[in-house]
């Protein structure tokens, strides 16, 4: 297998990271700036997961030893290989990564609710969510204080 | 190095194209300007990165990627858009240089390192032959169940696992705080007669709504067995509440689940997590050493019809450790997406009276 192919989901996520960041930074949208950050959290749980991707594994469900099942996937895969890497007779992917991007997806879209929640108190404050607009209204409310201020 | 499996083939091919797709999505992201589609090719993005981790052997995370990027987090933005407007504006080009070449300058040195990296699949590299094999090894001396990630998640790491769930009821409380808990839309008037043509999703979703629900709960029972857990299932019972809201109207579903209650069970569940750490600890083992659940005294009077095999007596306090914290996450998960979205949906009611008296 070409060096490429191999190291082609790493040059992918960097690619969506920086489309994400690209985002983030480009666009004065606070809504848009929180779909970009959006995107930049799952290219780093992609990252994570395909560096516990292992030839020729499975999920990490135990399959019980010598049963059926487990003699059928192993009998997919080279046998020394299997007795390299393999437990009990099955390659299993690596499970760690996977109990670190699980939880970290559901506390992301949690925090992203939190952004957004901000965007809306910003909007019915300013009347805006862009930031340039913003900015202006901020700037002459702070220089001219009204009733509200 | 070892000859590769034939069946990786198969694998890469998936791999490849499903991460082209997924770089051509986000690449729509990134240009369009009307945020409604920026919303809906964010949901496309979640859900072919799904299908990816299915690929990529990782079951448990492509089911709260399906639930969470193409259910929950969809329905929030567009409850944000609906709160403030549907369209960014076109930024000026010259100020796009300065963040593009940032951009590509990250980008390159990420390339970069990457070259470093193992191969893709590489069953020899650290991450893999060590720490992973180490869990995978221990899983069924130590906790007894089939599923390694959960019994990573909930029982190995479940300090680390207690910490993320109290930062969602964090979060939960911050959007709450921030936007109300919606209790004004339950005492908003009902809305007019809903027209005929609202017959289709209001039957479908009456035949959905209990069968998602049942789902939830088979997907929070089978965790220790298959792929599943309170974090999916929390999720996927939210989803099923959100529906009922969109398709009958928030009044009538806050009438079912009042925000009191939401919020009541989001920090419950905590507690019930926290509780079970401390009972550990009162027994004489460390925070959330589930073997110290029950003390001797009352292990030994456990039948032994009910143990099943002896053999895997000491696995007792672990099974109910985990079902117990399981069950404190679902609570917690739920309920918080629950309150999320009365926050935003409680908003957007009291933002069209607003806008109906002027």
């Amino acid at each position: 297998m070409s060096f490429f192919l191999s190291h082609f989901n790493y040059i992918a996520v960097a690619i969506l990271m920086m489309a994400g960041l690209f985002v983030l930074f480009s666009s004065g949208n606070l809504i848009k700036r929180m779909i970009g950050l959006a995107i930049f959290q799952t290219s780093t749980g992609l990252f994570y997961i395909s560096l516990a991707k292992v030839f020729g594994g499975t999920a990490a469900i135990a399959v019980e030893p010598g049963s059926s099942e487990a003699r059928e996937l192993a009998s997919r895969l080279d046998p020394a290989y299997v007795a390299q890497y393999g437990v009990d007779g099955v390659v299993y992917s690596n499970p760690l990564p996977h109990v670190l991007i699980l939880t970290a997806i559901v506390v992301g879209v949690a925090t992203l609710a939190v952004g957004l929640a901000i965007a809306v108190r910003v909007r019915e404050a300013f009347g805006s969510v862009e930031a340039d607009e913003i900015d202006v209204l901020s700037r002459v409310e702070a220089t001219q204080p009204g009733p509200q201020a | 190095m070892t000859a590769l499996p034939s069946s990786f083939d198969v694998t890469l091919a998936l791999d490849i194209v499903l991460l082209v797709m997924l770089l051509v999505v986000a690449g729509a992201v990134a240009r369009t300007r009307s945020l409604l589609a920026a919303i809906i090719m964010f949901s496309v993005y979640s859900l072919i990165s799904a299908v990816w981790l299915v690929v990529m052997d990782a079951p448990d995370v492509a089911f709260t990627e399906a639930v969470v990027g193409a259910g929950v987090s969809t329905i929030i933005l567009l409850g944000a858009i609906l709160l403030t407007r549907g369209e960014a504006e076109r930024p000026d080009w010259r100020r796009l240089i300065a963040p593009a070449l940032a951009c590509i300058a990250v980008g390159g040195l990420l390339v970069f390192a990457a070259i470093g990296l193992p191969g893709l699949g590489d069953a020899a590299s650290p991450a893999n032959a060590y720490v992973g094999r180490a869990y995978l090894e221990a899983t069924p001396k130590d906790i007894g169940m089939p599923n390694v990630v959960t019994a990573v998640l909930s029982s190995y790491r479940s300090f680390d696992t207690l910490g993320e769930t109290t930062v969602i009821f964090a979060a939960g409380v911050g959007v709450a705080l921030m936007l109300g808990f919606g209790p004004r839309a339950s005492l908003a008037p009902p809305s007019a007669v809903i027209g005929d043509h609202h017959v289709v999703p209001r039957v479908a979703a009456k035949l959905l709504i209990p069968l998602v629900a049942l789902f939830a709960f088979y997907v929070q029972f089978h965790g220790d067995l298959g792929a599943g857990g309170g974090f999916q299932a929390g999720v996927i019972m939210a989803a099923a509440i959100i529906l009922h809201a969109l398709v009958f109207g928030l009044r009538e579903t806050m009438a079912a689940i009042p925000p009191r209650v939401a919020r009541s069970l989001a920090s419950l569940g905590v507690l019930l997590y926290a509780g079970i750490g401390v009972i550990c600890m009162m027994n004489g083992g460390g925070f959330l050493d589930y073997d110290y659940l029950f003390p001797p005294s009352v292990e030994q009077q456990i039948p032994g019809w009910l143990l099943g095999d002896s053999e895997h007596a000491h696995h007792w306090g672990q099974h109910f450790g985990i079902m117990l914290i399981e069950l404190g996450v679902l609570l917690t998960v739920s309920a918080t997406m629950v309150t999320i979205f009365y926050g935003f949906g409680g908003r957007t009611v009291e933002a069209a009276r607003q806008e109906a008296k002027q």
